[in-house]
């Protein structure tokens, strides 16, 4: 098997403390692999640490420990000047279409700017390049000349998309890229995302809070909760059959557009259990596995590619249940 | 035959932004039965929100709204009340719960003085019955600790339970009617879930009707018995829930519920 175009190895995140709080774990012991062409959902609640993943890989906030390794390069040690080389093939998809523009740049001006920071091409394409980015977006490349504020949402989004798209990037964050946006807008804009990525093959990290959407799209899921994943695998494997208590609490609590299943989710819905933080690594885990003893990481394998962790399960639930 | 809970006719309400006027609702008729549950469903710009505030006569900051045609409640005729009025009707008659509580709580207050606040002014009570009462609802939408918690301020509550002080404070003076604006639509999931419950059982237990405005189907579902589909200013399609679901008549309706993405589906991907 060839390697995977990127590799997170216990990615780290602590905040330092400040005004007398303590030191924040954000994110612990993120590992997992992205193969070229494919989409990793990375979902979760807020505090979850599900942003400040997809900021540490980008090495947009500096990781306390681990490593993410993009093309089979370190990112995490590598110099300024080195990472500028390396930006060009990651790209960052912001979550609100309104405030990631500049209001006073034309949308021409919008898209070249990556490609005079990066110079993946000569000057004099930049015009044609302009062009066959909004044609790859679904826009007409006559809007070149006019302001973001000119755009709807779902507009604007697919220029955000296009700038992302400018350098040729081999892998791309999109954080919430289409939550503010309305529902058949937000259907269009993930069914080019999907053509896009196929054209391009594109890897794509996606994160996002909305389960049903992250299905449509990713290949993979990653589950996160308290800044570390608990639940990794296929679409199917998590959806379908999922084994982490938490997720399927989140599963259980996304409402459904069929009357009598959300009436009976809603009569159903219990409050959601405790999910443990502590952790004691000399007892044995909910799978029996005493990992102090056995120096393992406390993750499973339920099933090929579908892995649990053994952390966050509430007093009395076992995997077998 | 006697009136309906609440019958709007022709309502029409236009903005005046910069001396223009821009027409947002264009003539909605519908009416609600006392204690029933009626969804108003749309994207963004479809006027939902407005109706909930011409309901209320509640005009966005920095905006003025004019309003035509009739809102009767409980065969009031809502639109020839002077503002006066209209300040007694709110929170006491109809009340509101909108997305963002922060919007609508009062940072520099405790949350138990501004409930205190409502049930003094509303129904006359002396301040150890006000504050008998606040610590009751509070404990009623789930809060814990109740008394100790009413001395806090809003800060000092997660998102969900700043959604819950705020429904505490809607259904303070039992309300005959309560809009909920996108309630839950700032939470998180498990969140959502939570609030959703809680809002049902209210209104099991309290009677009130309920006016839920949602973009997201799913969260219509299961709240309501009644469901309105917003475009642009009018209501293309009304019906009961299960038809608007089952078998959508409305192009747009249709347009709208195949968009929306489902858990047990998966399409899309490359």
């Amino acid at each position: 098997m060839s390697a995977p175009l990127l590799r997170v190895r216990d990615l780290a995140v602590t905040f330092p403390p400040r005004r007398g709080n303590p030191a924040v774990r954000a994110v612990e012991g993120v590992s997992f692999d992205l193969a070229a062409g494919q989409t990793l959902g990375l979902v979760g609640e807020s505090g979850s640490g599900k942003t400040t993943t997809g900021r540490a890989i980008l090495q947009l906030q500096k990781a306390s420990a681990g490593s993410v390794e993009l093309l089979g390069r370190n990112l995490t040690t590598m110099s300024g000047a080195q990472l500028r080389g390396m930006r060009r093939h990651m790209q960052f998809v912001l979550q609100n279409p309104h405030s990631s523009l500049n209001p006073r740049m034309r949308i021409s001006s919008i898209l070249t700017e990556p490609l005079l920071v990066h110079r993946p091409i000569p000057r004099d394409q930049f015009a044609a390049k302009v062009d066959s980015l909004l044609e790859m977006v679904g826009l007409d490349p006559e809007v070149r000349n006019r302001f973001p504020h000119e755009f709807s949402g779902g507009q604007r989004q697919r220029i955000v998309i296009a700038r992302a798209l400018a350098v040729d990037p081999d892998f791309v964050v999109c954080d919430e890229a289409v939550s503010a946006l309305d529902v058949r807008t937000q259907a269009q804009i993930v069914t080019l995302l999907a053509d896009l990525q196929t054209r391009l093959n594109l890897s794509s990290l996606f994160i996002a809070h909305d389960l049903a959407l992250v299905r449509r799209l990713a290949h993979r899921v990653a589950v996160m909760y308290g800044g570390r994943i608990v639940e990794l695998g296929t679409a199917a494997q998590v959806y379908e059959n999922t084994v982490h208590p938490y997720t399927r609490t989140l599963l259980d609590a996304v409402p459904v557009p069929d009357v009598q299943a959300q009436r009976k989710r809603l009569r159903n819905a219990a409050p959601p259990p405790v999910f443990p933080r502590e952790y004691d690594p000399r007892h044995p885990c909910v799978f029996g596995e005493v990992h102090a003893e056995s120096g393992t990481p406390e993750w499973h394998e339920i099933a090929p590619g579908h892995n649990v962790s053994c952390r966050f399960w509430p007093a009395g639930m076992t995997p077998g249940q | 035959m006697s009136d309906p809970f609440l019958k709007v006719r022709g309502l029409t309400a236009a903005f005046t932004t910069r001396g223009r006027d821009v027409q947002v609702l264009n003539g909605l008729d519908f009416d609600m039965a006392a204690g029933e549950a009626i969804g108003i469903v749309g994207e963004s710009g479809s006027g939902k929100s407005v109706t909930a505030r011409a309901l209320m006569q509640l005009a966005p900051e920095g905006s003025s709204i004019r309003l035509g045609g009739s809102v009767t409640f409980q065969g009031q005729d809502l639109l020839q009340y002077s503002e006066r009025q209209m300040q007694t009707l709110r929170g006491s008659q109809i009340a509101m719960v909108f997305q963002d509580p922060m919007t609508s709580l009062n940072p520099t207050m405790t949350v138990g003085a501004q409930i205190d606040d409502m049930l003094r002014r509303h129904k006359g009570l002396s301040a150890r019955p006000a504050r008998d009462r606040t610590v009751e609802l509070l404990e009623r939408v789930g809060i814990h600790n109740a008394r100790r918690r009413a001395d806090d301020h809003p800060h000092q509550f997660s998102g969900g339970m700043r959604q819950r002080v705020m429904i505490a404070m809607a259904i303070s003076c039992d309300p005959a009617l309560l809009i909920a604006d996108e309630p839950t639509t700032a939470l998180d999931v498990t969140v959502q879930a939570q609030i959703l419950r809680l809002l049902l059982q209210l209104r099991e237990d309290l009677g009130m009707a309920l006016m839920l405005i949602t973009h997201d189907f799913g969260v219509i579902a299961g709240m309501v018995e009644r469901v309105m589909v917003m475009y642009r200013g009018d209501i293309v399609e009304t019906g009961p829930v299960e038809r608007i679901f089952d078998a959508p008549e409305h192009l747009y309706t249709r347009a709208l519920l195949a968009a929306v993405p489902r858990l047990d589906a998966p399409e899309a991907k490359p």
